[in-house]
């Protein structure tokens, strides 16, 4: 029960580490930003599943509505926030891999390294 | 409230508000001009601050009039000064030094776009160095990051490409691995503000999630830093970026990292964890020291001047977590104060790197051959810099090694094996210093031509006024070694 009650944390743990794997052992470029997207998604997973209150709702006063249990709502802004920077860090990824398959024709990592060698 | 008590905010509103407009301009000359002026404004405001941390002290800043914990709160102090003080130095000499070299890197069209993203850098850095809270923190740290990365892959060099990707993945994993850490910690204690996370955590001393959140965020830091081995981003970024954006970034993007590593390590979790500096000592000490002695080593084979003082700064990064990995009052001292003067080492010899490439067009030392007969002036600051980089007394960089030496001397048992340490890297600094510069003034130059060709005046006064202040802070260094003291103090608190 207690390996069930903290099934999204299991599920964050999971995450980051394939998305830190794959960021490693991918050769494709758009698959390493693929791979970053999940690392950083783990990560907001992460930041949700501890802000949850059991039984919370949205906090939101509701009048006439004694004793409610919100959910934090702070790590939900932040991680807001988060996914703000994690789209701008992948869309700055993508437009490099567009330059970078533009200037060499590629978008493997090796071949853009053995390309580099020989200049 | 007057205008002097929005200081804090106004370090960071003035080049984030600046880029927008920047960029509307549709001039390249007048997007640096405007650039520039509100690097420099910048910088003023950060003399300012300096002036107030060391006189009456800055008060703590609340964003909106939400007070502290609960509302974002802006802290100057004296480790923040200074890093302030090398933020905007670094980004308005590279700005004012680059012009020429930046007019030929970047199309006229997109130049404006370039500035804007400079600023955003700028902004970026100077936000970090003024959060009072780890979320800002990382805020800032991916808004610096971003253009940063933008910066460096407008060099000419398709390399830069290449180069610049490796650095957002691994500087984005860095900064999510501090993103995970600051989760940890507030799941824990339920705060984000540095100062009101040091009196909570107090409560859950010795809980294994604060332990894994200083583990996360002392490796992402790290990672962010450069410290050796987590440095393979940073000697092709540096190399491949145009000539000016290598002057800021190797000026003051990695101390910055190191700057939060300070603050979270020291500010934080000093006081709170049992062991933690020990441990922290443990697992910086020997990478600094690998770092010192191994990128020193790498260095002397380097064929490209900007690749060669590129390893050279992950040497330095080395000296500086070193020093603060010690976890003494001295060791704290000497960080912050070798983080001052490499920022000034490096940057004049960045710039004069710009200047040769600007007349030759090429950072291959063989292709420099016998530069320092055709640009005097330019070389002579160069050597300058590069005494105050090997640690020359009367240069800068004398008193931080100073300042090193008797920290490292401090530690019991090892004391001896350290300051060998330095001296032989300090040593090896002059082996690769030497190679270039005997290849600058005895070589012959690769077509034969021996005539003079100096830049232009006013980039030869800025190259000779940032040489000096190298020997300026050697032989005067009141200012950072009262910021640093000042920064120790609040760093370790009321422990010592």
């Amino acid at each position: 029960m207690k390996l069930l009650g903290l099934f999204n944390y299991w599920v964050f743990a999971v995450l980051l580490m394939i998305g830190l794997y794959a960021l490693i052992s991918k050769k494709n470029l758009v698959k390493k930003i693929m791979a970053l997207a999940i690392f950083q998604s783990a990560v907001f997973l992460f930041f949700i599943t501890m802000s949850r209150v059991d039984g919370g709702t949205a906090p939101i006063i509701q009048a006439g509505v004694p004793d409610q249990i919100f959910s934090n709502p702070l790590p939900q802004v932040l991680i807001l926030t988060a996914i703000v920077v994690g789209i701008s860090t992948t869309a700055l990824g993508l437009a490099i891999v567009v330059r970078l398959y533009e200037e060499y024709g590629t978008v493997e990592d090796d071949e853009i390294l053995a390309m580099d060698r020989e200049s | 409230m007057n205008l002097a008590d929005h200081l804090p905010a106004l370090q960071v509103a003035l080049p984030l508000l600046t880029a927008p407009l920047v960029i509307l301009l549709r001039n390249g000359f007048l997007a640096w001009l405007a650039a520039l002026v509100a690097s420099g404004i910048s910088f003023g405001l950060a003399i300012l601050l300096t002036q107030a941390v060391l006189g009456p002290g800055v008060p703590e800043y609340a964003v909106g009039g939400w007070q502290p914990p609960f509302g974002i709160s802006l802290n100057v102090d004296g480790l923040s000064a200074l890093m302030l003080l090398l933020v905007t130095g670094a980004s308005t000499l590279g700005l004012a030094g680059g012009r020429l070299s930046l007019r030929r890197d970047i199309d006229n069209r997109r130049a404006p776009m370039f500035y804007g993203a400079w600023l955003i850098a700028l902004a970026g850095l100077c936000g970090i160095a003024v959060a009072g809270d780890a979320f800002n923190v990382f805020v800032f740290m991916e808004i610096s990051s971003l253009a940063t990365y933008i910066l460096i892959a407008a060099g000419r060099d398709r390399r830069a490409l290449s180069a610049v990707f490796k650095y957002l993945i691994i500087g984005t994993i860095g900064a999510t691995f501090y993103l995970i850490g600051v989760g940890f910690i507030y799941m824990m204690t339920g705060t984000l503000n540095f100062a009101d996370m040091a009196l909570r955590l107090g409560d859950v001393i010795e809980t294994r999630p604060i332990i894994i959140a200083a583990g996360f965020i002392t490796i992402g830091l790290a990672l962010k830093a450069a410290v050796f081995p987590l440095h393979i981003w940073l000697p092709r970024a540096y190399t491949y970026a145009p000539n000016a954006v290598t002057v800021f970034i190797a000026a003051c993007s990695t101390k910055v990292a190191i700057y939060v590593l300070l603050r979270f390590n020291y500010g934080v979790f000093h006081g709170n964890l049992l062991g933690h500096s020990d441990l922290f000592s443990v697992f910086i000490v020997p990478l600094a020291l690998s770092g010192i002695l191994l990128a020193s080593a790498i260095a002397i084979y380097q064929g490209n001047i900007k690749k060669l003082l590129a390893f050279s700064s992950v040497a330095q990064i080395g000296y500086i977590a070193l020093a603060a990995g010690l976890a003494t009052q001295a060791g704290l001292m000497a960080a912050q104060l070798h983080m001052f003067n490499h920022a000034l080492a490096k940057g004049t010899l960045f710039l004069c790197v710009v200047a040769f490439v600007l007349t030759t067009r090429s950072a291959n030392i063989a292709k420099l051959a016998g530069i320092g007969r055709r640009m005097p002036w330019t070389m002579g600051a160069f050597v300058i810099a590069g005494l105050s980089l090997i640690g020359v007394p009367g240069t800068a960089g004398f008193i931080s090694k100073w300042y090193l030496v008797v920290a490292v001397m401090g530690v019991p048992g090892w004391g001896i094996p350290l300051v060998m340490a330095i001296v032989i890297s300090s040593l090896m600094a002059v082996v690769y210093l030497w190679k270039f510069v005997e290849t600058a003034y005895y070589g012959t130059p690769p077509d034969g031509d021996v005539s003079a060709m100096e830049v232009p005046l006013p980039l030869r006064l800025l190259i000779w006024s940032a040489a000096l202040a190298n020997i300026y802070f050697g032989l005067s260094p009141g200012l950072p070694i009262a910021l640093a003291e000042s920064g120790t103090g609040t760093l370790l608190g009321g422990l010592l």
